[in-house]
């Protein structure tokens, strides 16, 4: 099988409005006729089921929420960039499709990007009109920041709310098609499977998480907008529910997987305190606009720090390190992400990590107060502050903020073309469940943007143009392949619920998460990778000899719930190992060690690795297909990132 | 820590359930109250024991997934928080806490300590929305709204739609996180073509619900996790008469 | 009218009818403590008698009188079913009682209400039920010269059973004679019982307006920045404090006077 990304002729500024007219269109009188199923309702899932309802087609969403506005678009704090130009600093559509190309390393897609770009403004236009109440000037009009080091205001706030205020949008927008009859919402609802017929998406296995029931559905499409799999690595900004069933379900049936190693890490997280984390917190990029990161000068000063005989605050200024300004003076502590992220683990591995757990470094405001006034920090800062005061019980205005980089965000997913159709026809991908338009590294407030992007402005084009080639004939659970699906659905329950072992399944996830970091985290070798392999193929035989599901399937079953995403994250962790063991060179979040520059900096190598590497499941235990997609360059030059 | 834990279970909304007793033992001040739970749900598992069921998801005090009534509180004695962002150090060794569901009618047990939140679905899909469709609106930057405006809708906005108001109100009324949205659209421009036709209907689907009403004793706003304001229901009692008494606006739907 | 009765139904409706009439009875309540500061006049109650009387028998008043009966019973009604919807909002209690800040009197209208009720209900037996139908209730007659400004008062005895009250002048004297509801206050307030029962219940009635004025206000949606805090001002000082203090030291200067045994 070849890999068509479906890029459309001509100039790179034309080719989406030209696509758009190419693009085939439903009847009016025709929409109902067809059915749509749409998994997932956080900004992308929510965006495209309220706009595909409103034209007319009849919808069925899924989340296993109790309610669609709990997607974990909810949590998102910093922004959502748009090329609007308002505060007449030099954006330009072209300046933030640069931006995005480039902070993704040169790995995405450039006719995506440029689309991207292009939609950028309509989302905010249409959130404004929703009522969505975005940080406003004194003067009644919007206002903007600048974000994750970006050299123009482009970023639309909501307090530090922004995902949440963009997702109430989104809610209410699908709550409006509920109400008409447009869009049927199940909630609580857990997607398990994907139906296909012919080769063609055709519908899903749901179970009913309140009373277990296995039931099928069955559409024209099958769009999955089901979010990002951090939680591979156990700990992780996500929340507690983020999961990769519906992706991986459907990967194997048949979606390629595209740069499964591709995961972000954030630099400005409270760190761990201990083995009963269950998550950890994001603190917003901006922290690092005012705050001066650094660690002890010494190791012997942090075993002090550590056993808590020495102060942060009575640490001398020469025995302080402020390794980000003194390595990369001129973006000092707004270097991207990806850097500041591995700096911080080098210095934890060179024994000068503070904190508890030693696995923390410090970001410091003392420098900003003095300067600015407790006052002004607080005005800036001031929820974030409470935050991390509610969780560490440590006063930052007083001593420095302890931090340490988390996993945040995958830019990894389903592998989609242009018309964000999976390898599977009539199976979609949206928002971060795609391998997207971040290339190997996400800029700050730009997952926003691609989730609404996709949701409201890209599908219900792209969408309409299979539909209509496929034609409205009915699609009816009848069909043998639903019983058949439904049945292995029901097997693989079974199977998780039979197992009576001795360990539970968070405890499988606990120490998945513990490989993954470790080997396939913020720096990677072949050496580490390999053994983890062999680490996680021994977890899995394990988890499925030795774990422990409790209860029954007729019932609330958290349990159940737990065991069967855990068993899926465990086979993405083996693929997750095996991209990144072929991806030989260092680019966005993803460092081989081998690849380097002389002064220790991520090395590219376009020439063997500018494609998107897409995985195709060949069979349990089968070692998985790789398929290239080659990127090619038209609009921007590759140059390394260079941030000395 | 040590700590004994007073728990609800009750296996569905059919059967009736009662207090169990359990040991929360080691229990680290730094954890959250969920990772409390956590802890003593591994013990039970491993005991082959069902472990305790409650919602859950961000952790971080957004989502509104997270419930639970401890020792008298919603989201537990500390102000301005969910029970995810409670941490241990608040309790001391020893005591015994009691966590029991959300109590109401309109909210009924799905398992142990979560309850079906379903009703709020309703009836934000009542009219909780400003009818505008994908495309074809104006620039952002159209309508200009002053700061203080838009402050004061946001600060309605923030509502994460977690029934704690429900909770802690001895009515079980939801006028609080109602009045919340009303307000919010209600304030904004954008949601003045709208205004008294969504006060309508999304205090009829309220109603149907099957909540109390609000007699203003304020124990919704000392416990609400964003500290949403009493204002609000001013505010949405305002509109509602305003429409109802002098304008013709009516309802797109007589009742359901 | 179908969608008049609707809104009246609704929750909020129901919530609007227990703000008018309670607001209503305030003030009601001025102005009845207003005439019933006339029992303080050492005038052997002859000003608080034609107050009475003034109020009986005036028509618009009369009007008024029935619409305030009308209220009380609405009023109470209503809360009543409000009170009874609202535990059917939570069938199953809470373990722990709930310990969120709320004031005492915010989560206790119904009693008070209930207390309040049980006292009108007395209150109108004694006084209002007797001035109307008590056939044996006494007359005064009052004679002030209108020269002097000197008043005389004696006992009367109406010459007809119909006969309800005149007012006539006679050789510079005014001669007014009326029903003596004064004495019976006064005999009503020398019962210690009857005294300790109209304080609680003007305790309960300091209680029931400390919240409920103002929530009155937040009820019809009239909160503002700058107004709310007079409306809390004016419930607390002259609805929780000052008019039940003077409805209470009424009983309690009378129950004062019979000790002294001043009639
Ligand atoms: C803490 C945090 C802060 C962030 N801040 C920013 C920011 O400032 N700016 C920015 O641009 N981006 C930010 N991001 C990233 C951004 O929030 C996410 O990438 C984006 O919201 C993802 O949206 P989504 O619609 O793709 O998925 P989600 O919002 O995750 O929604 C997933 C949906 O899928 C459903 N689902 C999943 N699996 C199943 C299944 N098997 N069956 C049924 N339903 C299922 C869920 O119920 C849910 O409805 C942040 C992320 C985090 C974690
Ligand atoms: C007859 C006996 C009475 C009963 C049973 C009673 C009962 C109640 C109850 C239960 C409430 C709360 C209703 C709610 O907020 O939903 C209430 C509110 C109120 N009552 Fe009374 N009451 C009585 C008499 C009075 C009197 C005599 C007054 C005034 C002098 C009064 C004034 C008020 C006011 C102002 C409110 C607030 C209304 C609101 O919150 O909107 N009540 N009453
Ligand atoms: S108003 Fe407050 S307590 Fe009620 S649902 Fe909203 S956030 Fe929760
Ligand atoms: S779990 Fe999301 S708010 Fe508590």
């Amino acid at each position: 099988m070849t890999l068509d990304a479906k890029i459309p002729q001509g100039p790179l500024a034309e080719k989406w409005s030209k696509h758009k007219f190419d693009l085939k269109l439903v009847n009016p009188a025709n929409k109902r006729k067809y059915d749509i199923i749409i998994v997932g309702t956080g900004l992308a899932g929510a965006s495209a089921a309220a706009t595909l309802g409103e034209l007319g087609y009849n919808v069925k969403a899924f989340c296993f929420q109790d309610s669609p506005r709990r997607a974990h678009s909810i949590a998102a704090q910093g922004g959502i960039n748009a090329a609007k130009n308002y505060q007449n600093d030099g954006d330009s559509v072209f300046r933030l499709f640069y931006d995005t190309i480039k902070g993704g390393d040169y790995r995405a897609r450039e006719a995506n990007v440029h689309r991207l770009a292009e939609v950028s403004v309509n989302i905010i236009d249409q959130c404004v009109a929703q009522g969505v109440p975005f940080a406003r000037e004194y003067g009644g009009l919007l206002d903007n920041r600048s974000f994750g080091g970006s050299q123009v205001s482009r970023t639309f706030y909501a307090r530090g709310q922004t995902g949440q205020q963009l997702l109430l949008g989104a809610y209410s927008a699908l709550n409006r098609q509920i109400h008409a009859g447009k869009v049927k919402m199940y909630t609580r609802h857990e997607m398990l499977d994907v139906v296909t017929i012919d080769g063609h998406a055709k519908g899903i296995v749901t179970r009913n998480m309140l009373t277990g029931a296995i039931d099928t559905h069955a559409g024209h499409a099958v769009l999955l907008c089901t979010g990002g799999y951090s939680n591979v690595f156990y700990l992780s900004t996500n929340a507690i529910g983020s999961n990769v069933t519906a992706a991986w379900r459907a990967h194997k049936r048949g979606a390629f997987f595209g740069n499964p190693c591709y995961t972000q890490i954030h630099p400005t997280c409270i760190p761990v305190t201990g083995d009963h984390q269950s998550k950890l917190t994001l603190m917003s990029e901006s922290l690092r606009n005012d705050g001066r990161v650094w660690a002890p000068k010494t190791a012997e000063i942090a075993e002090q720090l550590r056993k808590g005989t020495l102060k942060a605050d009575q640490v001398k200024e020469d025995d302080r390190d402020y390794f980000l300004e003194r390595k990369y003076p001129a973006f000092g502590n707004l270097v991207p992400r990806d850097v500041a992220s591995r700096n911080a683990k080098e210095m934890v591995e060179e024994g000068k990590g503070v904190g508890g757990s030693g696995f923390a470094v410090f970001l410091d405001f003392a420098d900003a107060i003095k300067r600015l006034g407790e006052e002004t920090v607080k005005a800036k800062y001031g929820n974030l502050f409470d935050m991390y005061y509610q969780i560490t019980n440590e006063n930052p205005y007083k001593q420095p903020m302890r931090i340490y980089p988390a996993v945040h965000y995958t830019m990894g997913g389903l592998w989609v073309d242009y018309n964000l159709s999976t390898t599977v026809p009539g199976l979609y991908a949206l928002g971060e469940c795609n391998f997207s338009d971040h290339g190997a590294n996400r800029l700050g407030a730009s997952a926003l943007m691609q989730g609404l992007s996709d949701g409201y402005f890209v599908i219900p084009y792209t969408l309409g143009d299979y539909l209509a080639k496929i034609g409205p004939k009915k699609v009816d659970t009848n069909h043998p392949a639903f019983e058949k699906t439904k049945q292995d659905v029901i097997a693989h329950v079974n199977k998780l619920l039979s197992l009576k072992g001795t360990k539970t399944t968070n405890e499988y996830h606990r120490e998945l998460g513990h490989i993954m970091w470790e080997y396939c985290g913020m720096a990677r070798t072949e050496e580490g990778l390999k053994k983890a392999k062999g680490l996680i193929q021994a977890l899995k035989a394990d988890f499925w000899k030795n774990a422990i599901v409790t209860g029954e399937n007729e019932e609330v079953n958290a349990s159940l719930e737990r065991a069967g995403r855990v068993a899926d994250f465990i086979e993405l962790g083996e693929l997750m190992i095996d991209d990144a063991l072929m991806r030989k060179e260092s680019c966005g979040g993803h460092f081989r060690v081998e690849s380097q520059t002389p002064d220790g900096e991520a090395l590219r190598d376009d020439e063997n690795f500018a494609f998107v590497a897409a995985w195709e499941f060949k069979g349990e235990n089968q070692p998985e297909e790789l398929h290239k997609e080659q990127l090619t360059f038209e609009a921007v030059h590759l140059s390394q990132r260079n941030y000395a | 820590m040590n700590l004994t834990l007073k728990v609800w279970r009750q296996k569905n909304a059919q059967t009736a359930g009662k207090f169990v007793s359990y040991k929360a033992e080691n229990i680290s001040p730094d954890m959250s109250f969920l990772e409390m739970l956590d802890v003593v749900n591994e013990s039970l598992t491993h005991k082959g024991d069902e472990p305790i069921n409650f919602d859950h998801d961000c952790r971080e005090g957004i989502c509104g997934m997270c419930s639970l009534y401890i020792n008298g509180h919603p989201h537990g004695p500390k102000r301005g928080i969910t029970t995810c962002q409670l941490h241990m150090r608040t309790f001391h060794d020893g005591e015994t806490i009691t966590i029991e569901p959300w109590r109401a009618e309109a909210f009924p047990i799905v398992k142990d300590l979560a309850v079906d939140r379903s009703a709020f679905d309703r009836i934000q899909q009542a009219g909780g929305y400003v009818s505008v469709n994908t495309g074809g609106v104006p620039d952002g930057n159209a309508i200009p709204i002053p700061k203080v405006i838009a402050d004061e809708a946001f600060n309605s906005a923030t509502c994460i739609g977690c029934g704690a108001c429900v909770a802690a109100c001895k009515n079980a009324s939801a006028m609080l996180f109602v009045s919340a949205k009303i307000t919010q659209l209600g304030l904004l421009p954008q949601g003045q073509p709208e205004r008294y036709r969504r006060v309508q209907s999304m205090v009829a689907q309220m109603d149907e619900e099957g909540f109390g009403s609000c007699t203003n004793t304020g124990a919704c706003e000392a416990e609400c996790p964003k500290e949403i304001k009493l204002t609000n229901i001013a505010r949405m009692n305002n509109d509602y008469f305003s429409a109802k008494l002098f304008r013709e606006e009516e309802v797109h739907e007589q009742g359901h | 009218m179908s969608e008049f009765k609707q809104t009246l139904n609704s929750s909020l409706g129901k919530k609007l009818i227990m703000a008018l009439t309670g607001l209503f009875l305030c003030t009601f309540l001025i102005v009845h403590v207003g005439g019933n500061l006339l029992l303080f006049n050492n005038d052997n109650g002859f000003s608080f008698n034609v107050y009475a009387n003034f109020l009986t028998h005036f028509p618009p008043i009369e009007v008024i009188a029935y619409l305030l009966y009308l209220s009380i019973l609405v009023h109470a009604l209503y809360g009543l079913i409000l009170t009874v919807k609202n535990r059917k909002a939570r069938p199953v209690r809470y373990a722990v009682a709930a310990k969120s800040d709320a004031s005492w009197s915010s989560k206790n209208m119904g009693l008070l209400g209930s207390i309040m009720f049980l006292f009108i209900v007395i209150h109108m037996g004694d006084f209002w039920f007797r001035y109307h139908n008590d056939k044996t209730m006494g007359f005064k007659e009052y004679r002030t010269d209108l020269a002097t400004g000197e008043t005389k008062v004696s006992d009367y005895t109406p010459a007809n059973a119909e006969f309800s009250h005149s007012v006539s002048t006679e050789n510079n004297v005014e001669v007014v004679r009326v029903k003596d509801l004064h004495a019976r206050v006064a005999y009503s307030f020398s019962n210690i019982i009857y005294v300790i029962f109209y304080v609680i219940a003007m305790g309960a009635v300091a209680f029931h307006l400390l919240h409920g004025f103002q929530s009155a206000f937040r009820t019809l949606g009239w909160v503002h920045r700058k107004y709310t805090p007079v409306v809390y001002f004016i419930g607390t000082w002259l609805f929780a404090v000052i008019i039940p203090l003077l409805f209470a030291a009424m009983p309690v200067y009378y129950y004062y006077l019979s000790t002294q045994g001043a009639h």
